[in-house]
């Protein structure tokens, strides 16, 4: 009898996390709901105004959607030519040596310094560097928050495609070896084409962390409430208006932030889920 | 074929660009807690760690006094630990259970869901968990509270407890089971009394890491905790948090120069769990 108590306990714990997903997606789309019905589902992503004087309401999400967009792609353009020489530092120039490990460990903890910490970096630290290049000048925008979101992606990238590289069977790259070549080669020919899918749905997993990115970017993007047109210009990210405007917010404005929730909640399940299908494709 | 002596220099460059752009990540790290120490060590001392944040007044009288600001992070402190305790709470059974669960379930198609989905739940942004525990907790209480923080918190450490705990679990022989079983031990016997101490170590570091995960956070608790000035032993009332309190330091001019002491404080809580963590994992490998 206590045997059976057990064994539905054990799954009750299981149905509960089910529970838990389906319960955040319904519980979303019934706070975004009143948004979707004043604006339409589609007129509210395609609109760009953000408007909350009292009489003139208007909320869309597109400026938010192109700021987290363009932050986080140049931020896994910026990580991409340091985290891709690390794991190979770590999975094929010294894989199994001391020092691999040290390196491993030391990108590992950037992963663990808290976000308000990189946010306060940014700007105490970065940007006044940006501002003393004269590229901007306050010092807040695209650029800044994608430098720091980059430093934080990293070692998500690279401890994962370090494990990919180091899966690729040691007779292919012997064999290579046999025949003259270089480790240049050897990499180029043999460890990228055999890792590359593994390596790739690293950065996806990576892109996901960038996009769900909240306080170090509401420190750094400068928080105005549209497109961005370039590098320098300040903006806001989907997670960034949540953060900044939740607190004060009721009535349709609330609606249209958890509609943005909504939306990142979207976004991010599917950046996870196509890179945990490529890993799952890419492992068997 | 290019010659051999340019494949060799390819060959050479290659490995140079590797070495000095490896090298030139860990900079950050080190330029991050290098600024975060010069700035903080000076603002700790006892009082640091039991008085409670000054008021702006008298934060901005000190200042113009030239004296150090009054005060500590003590609400911060423990609306921290009480909140981290609560998500445990809530966290710990339900993680590990249900790991268990997907480990001795393991080719279910219900299994597979399950699994999946805490995959996605370990990628969805913390301020999302803000908004559902904001949906869950504070709409139905009428009040910002820190139990709707834990909530959020738990949320947030379960899909890493699931998972370090499956894995650990299917690390286990199976003769170890077995002769369990074949003693004839009830089920829930074998498991809680054989194999769930063989997993300890996986487990336990599994708990150590999602708690260093969590610990930090500020934007889920901005939406649900809220902050509060005082020590609040009270889990249905606001609370603070060293993460929180941070951000308000942040956005006070008069109290800047809290930010580096309260963030070295966080940052060593959390680096040195996730350390610890780390080594244990090393130590007690299966």
């Amino acid at each position: 009898m206590s045997d059976k108590i057990f064994r539905s306990l054990l799954l009750v714990s299981a149905l509960i996390l089910l529970l838990i997903f389906a319960g955040m997606f319904f519980s979303l789309s019934k706070g975004a709901i009143p948004a979707f019905k004043e604006f339409g589902f589609l007129g509210f992503i395609f609109s760009s105004e953000w408007n909350s004087s009292t009489g003139a309401e208007q909320y869309g999400a597109l400026a938010f959607i192109s700021g987290t967009l363009l932050t986080s792609l140049l931020a896994l353009a910026f990580c991409l030519p340091f985290s891709l020489p690390v794991s190979f530092f770590v999975g094929e120039y010294y894989r199994g040596k001391k020092v691999a490990g040290v390196l491993g460990g030391i990108v590992d903890l950037l992963a663990g310094i808290p976000s308000i910490v990189y946010g306060l970096w940014g700007f105490y630290a970065l940007r006044p560097l940006i501002q003393s290049l004269g590229l901007s000048e306050q010092g807040f925008g695209m650029l800044t928050s994608s430098l720091v979101l980059a430093i934080m992606i990293i070692p998500y990238a690279s401890s994962l495609s370090a494990e990919f590289i180091r899966m690729v069977p040691q007779e292919l790259k012997e064999g290579a070896y046999s025949l003259g070549a270089t480790r240049a080669e050897v990499i180029r020919n043999i460890i990228l084409p055999n890792s590359f899918s593994g390596i790739f749905s690293a950065y996806i997993l990576a892109l996901g962390r960038a996009i769900g990115e909240t306080m170090a970017v509401t420190m750094l993007i400068g928080n105005t409430n549209r497109i961005p047109h370039g590098l320098m210009d300040t903006g806001n990210t989907m997670a960034s208006i949540i953060a900044n405007q939740f607190g004060e917010a009721d009535g349709l404005k609330l609606s249209s932030l958890i509609a943005i929730g909504l939306l990142l909640f979207l976004i991010t399940a599917i950046v996870n889920f196509l890179g945990r299908l490529m890993i799952k494709r890419y492992s068997i | 074929m290019s010659s051999l002596k340019y494949r060799l220099f390819k060959n050479k460059l290659l490995s140079l660009s590797v070495i000095v752009l490896s090298a030139l990540t860990a900079v950050p790290l080190v330029l991050i807690i290098g600024k975060v120490f010069l700035q903080g060590w000076r603002q700790i001392n006892w009082d640091f760690f039991t008085e409670t944040t000054p008021s702006t007044l008298d934060a901005l009288l000190a200042i113009n006094n030239n004296q150090p600001i009054p005060g500590g992070i003590a609400n911060g402190i423990v609306g921290t630990l009480m909140m981290v305790l609560i998500a445990s709470a809530i966290a710990i059974p339900i993680g590990v259970m249900s790991g268990i669960y997907l480990s001795e379930n393991r080719k279910t198609r219900f299994s597979s869901v399950v699994r999946f989905l805490t995959d996605l739940l370990q990628g969805t942004p913390s301020i999302i968990l803000g908004i559902i525990a904001y949906l869950w907790v504070v709409i139905p209480l009428k009040s910002y509270s820190a139990l709707a923080g834990s909530v959020a918190l738990a949320i947030m450490m379960l899909p890493l407890i699931v998972r370090s705990t499956e894995e650990t679990m299917n690390l286990l022989p199976v003769s170890l089971k077995e002769a369990g079983l074949a003693l004839g031990s009830p089920y829930s016997s074998v498991v809680l009394k054989v194999l769930l101490p063989s997993a300890f170590g996986g487990v336990f570091t599994g708990i150590l890491l999602s708690i260093s995960r969590v610990i930090g956070e500020t934007a889920p608790l901005m939406l649900t905790a809220l902050g509060a000035t005082a020590i609040q032993w009270d889990v249905s009332k606001p609370a603070s948090a060293v993460s929180l309190l941070i951000w308000e330091f942040y956005n006070d001019p008069n109290l800047q120069s809290m930010i580096w002491s309260a963030s070295l404080f966080l940052l060593l809580l959390v680096l040195s769990l996730n350390i610890l963590a780390k080594q244990l994992a090393k130590k007690w490998r299966i």
